[in-house]
């Protein structure tokens, strides 16, 4: 589905990852951990296809293609979604209107049929249910005045009605209650399949109580430090993110 | 007249100077920004006697209806179904021959000097137009629609229209005038529009500007308001090669009001050139003034947003933003907000920007799938709409929006 292999991403001279490695499964959940500034963010977007980013080195594979040779649209039509840690308000652009285009442009990419407003109007009804959010947030502004919870919200709809094979969370637990965080995670949750996998990038271990991963990663500085099961998770909670500074030192001192 | 026709027309200098008018050049400040040299050296003829339009041209423009083609009315494509008591539709060459004096009154106020030489050739030789009034307390609910033709018709001509409304005390009004080109011709519109709103009197009017993109277009506006009269207006620049337009409005009355939004979209060669001249003369007048520009290809938009807060006009209100987007390296925006305040207690902000699309806004549209082109008039799109609601009609609103999106559906098939 996805293999990462020896990344390496420069931001504005600086270097943020140093040679990060990741294989992720079909129908596999990997959540992403580290502290501020390890490069969880650079990740996802330079995933999703965010100008400004180098790479200097390495190679992203997805489902056999050159993921990092594709424009955005072309990701997202290839099955890549990326929840925006800060989704953008877009004035006067109709949610759903945008979210049908979206929809629509992809299918064409696929050279699939282009849905009806009729047809589009159903499955986002349906989606709506399964997912208890208001349809009122469908006829506004793309996030305006939409609050943390909704925006976030707001995002799973749109993976719930785009239904990518690859969806990977950008911090979509941070600003959130605990009441908004179970029903993101639901959302999430009820989106698991066979076939779509996660990328739970996150800064607190609290999201992965409702959200089960498959694969904990430590991400410090440009690097996984360290891998494993869910009880990695619990690991960090308990001892923070200070112990991984040991493991960072040789490799940073090689480099 | 036979003879005059004989003979090739003068070209616009020499016509300018046997009437004693120069042209305005870019050394007077008002006329900074729009260069009329190669305008100076082109022949215009005067209008033919008729013209043929396809009834099609205005077919989704509802009654009641007046249409001017080529400077002459068209009786063939109006349509006065539905014309509403208390309102009095005339025509400016009806008013000549039966109330020349009348007439002549008119021009009485018009400005002089050199920086409204196209106002005063207006004065010597506009010999049609609309001319409307409304009775005092008669409100009018359905929109009187005005439509100004430009129609190639093998000849550059120049047109001389002035138009006139007038509302009594009380009254209300919604106009919507559309200017509208029909073939690729180069006519030259030069427009003179006075408006005067007496107390507590309601103006609700639209101006969609889609003409040929070679024609030009000088018009001048100058509204007077009276106490507590409200004029809202809305202008849409979306074609001509030059579309020059000087809005004056004067806030005679206390709190008298005034919303002018508009929209100028310069792309193409086109050059768009609207210069606000607001002056609150009274006290608890406000104006609010919202307007958006494009820059595209080799397009040119030019705005002025004078606004005089005169002595003695405390309490005034008075808000301005401008904002303009950027498209193309060979575009150019040139904005002027320009705030004068001799008066006490006063609230006024004024902003102007120019800029370019929002990458953050761009890579979320196309991360979700958008292509980058639909994306970007997405945005465009967007960004444009925000001065529409300002007309206080819904139908009206989302006509214009109409009007807008297919505009920005050609230039898009065009770039495309």
């Amino acid at each position: 589905m996805l293999k990462i292999d020896n990344l390496h991403v420069r931001v504005g001279g600086r270097d943020i990852l140093k040679g990060l490695s990741l294989e992720v499964a079909p129908g596999q959940v990997h959540a992403i951990m580290g502290p501020n500034g390890a490069g969880k963010s650079t990740l996802g977007h330079i995933l999703a296809g965010r100008e400004g980013y180098e790479v200097t080195e390495g190679s992203v594979t997805y489902q056999g293609k050159d993921l990092l040779a594709l424009e955005p649209e072309e990701r997202a039509a290839e099955g890549v979604f990326l929840a925006f840690q800060y989704p953008v308000e877009i004035p006067g652009v109709n949610n759903t209107y945008f979210l049908r285009a979206a929809l629509n442009a992809q299918r064409k990419y696929r050279g699939e049929p282009e849905i009806d407003s009729m047809g589009f109007l159903k499955l986002v009804r349906q989606k709506l249910s399964v997912l208890h959010i208001k349809d009122e947030l469908l006829n506004r502004a793309v996030n305006v005045g939409f609050s943390g919870g909704e925006k976030k919200r707001n995002e799973i709809f749109q993976l719930a009605v785009l239904e990518p094979t690859l969806a990977i969370l950008d911090e979509t637990d941070s600003g959130l209650d605990i009441d908004a965080l179970k029903l993101v995670a639901e959302g999430v949750n009820l989106m698991r399949s066979p076939e779509r996998s996660f990328l739970v990038v996150t800064h607190y271990q609290r999201l992965l109580d409702y959200i089960k991963p498959d694969v904990v990663h430590v991400l410090a500085d440009g690097r996984i430090v360290e891998s494993g099961g869910p009880e990695l998770a619990l690991e960090l909670e308990q001892h923070g993110y200070s112990w991984v500074k040991d493991r960072i030192a040789p490799a940073g001192a090689g480099a | 007249m036979s003879a005059e026709s004989a003979t090739a027309p003068a070209t616009l200098a020499e016509a300018f100077a046997a009437r004693g008018l120069d042209l305005p050049t870019t050394r007077q400040e008002r006329w900074r920004y729009t260069n009329l040299r190669a305008l100076a050296a082109r022949r215009f003829e005067a209008p033919a006697a008729r013209v043929d339009v396809d009834l099609k041209v205005i077919a989704d423009i509802p009654a009641p209806r007046l249409v001017i083609a080529n400077g002459r009315y068209a009786p063939a494509l109006s349509d006065l179904h539905g014309l509403p008591e208390g309102l009095r539709v005339r025509l400016l060459s009806e008013v000549r021959r039966d109330a020349p004096d009348e007439a002549a009154a008119w021009r009485a106020t018009d400005a002089t000097g050199p920086d409204a030489a196209f106002q005063q050739w207006n004065g010597a030789l506009a010999d049609e137009g609309f001319v409307l009034d409304v009775e005092a307390g008669v409100r009018v609910e359905k929109p009187l629609h005005l439509v100004v033709l430009g129609v190639e018709d093998g000849a550059e001509r120049a047109f001389h229209l002035r138009h006139r409304i007038t509302l009594g005390a009380g009254a209300q009004l919604t106009v919507a005038k559309h200017h509208l080109g029909v073939g690729a011709h180069r006519h030259l519109l030069n427009t003179v529009l006075q408006v005067e709103l007496g107390e507590g009197a309601e103006l609700s009017q639209a101006r969609v500007q889609r003409e040929a993109h070679g024609a030009t277009l000088i018009q001048r506006t100058d509204a007077v308001l009276g106490a507590n009269a409200h004029y809202r207006r809305l202008d849409l620049e979306l074609g001509a090669a030059l579309s020059r337009h000087e809005l004056d409005v004067v806030l005679a009355g206390d709190s008298a009001q005034l919303d002018a939004h508009g929209v100028l979209l310069a792309d193409g060669r086109r050059h768009l050139d609207t210069r606000l001249g607001i002056e609150h003369r009274a006290r608890d007048t406000r104006c609010g003034l919202i307007w958006r520009g494009i820059g595209a290809d080799r397009g040119r938009a030019v705005f002025h947003g004078g606004i005089l807060i005169a002595e003695g006009a405390d309490g005034s209100d008075a808000q301005l933003s401008n904002k303009n987007l950027l498209l193309s390296d060979a575009a150019e925006i040139d904005t002027q907000p320009v705030l004068v305040i001799h008066a006490d207690d006063v609230q006024a902000a004024h902003g102007a920007t120019v800029g370019r699309l929002d990458d953050a806004s761009l890579f979320y549209l196309r991360a979700r799938g958008v292509p980058v082109a639909e994306a970007t008039a997405m945005l465009t799109a967007a960004f444009l709409r925000e001065p529409l609601a300002v007309l206080a009609n819904e139908a009206l609103e989302d006509r214009l929006t109409a009007a807008l999106d297919a505009r920005l559906a050609d230039a898009a098939r065009t770039a495309g």
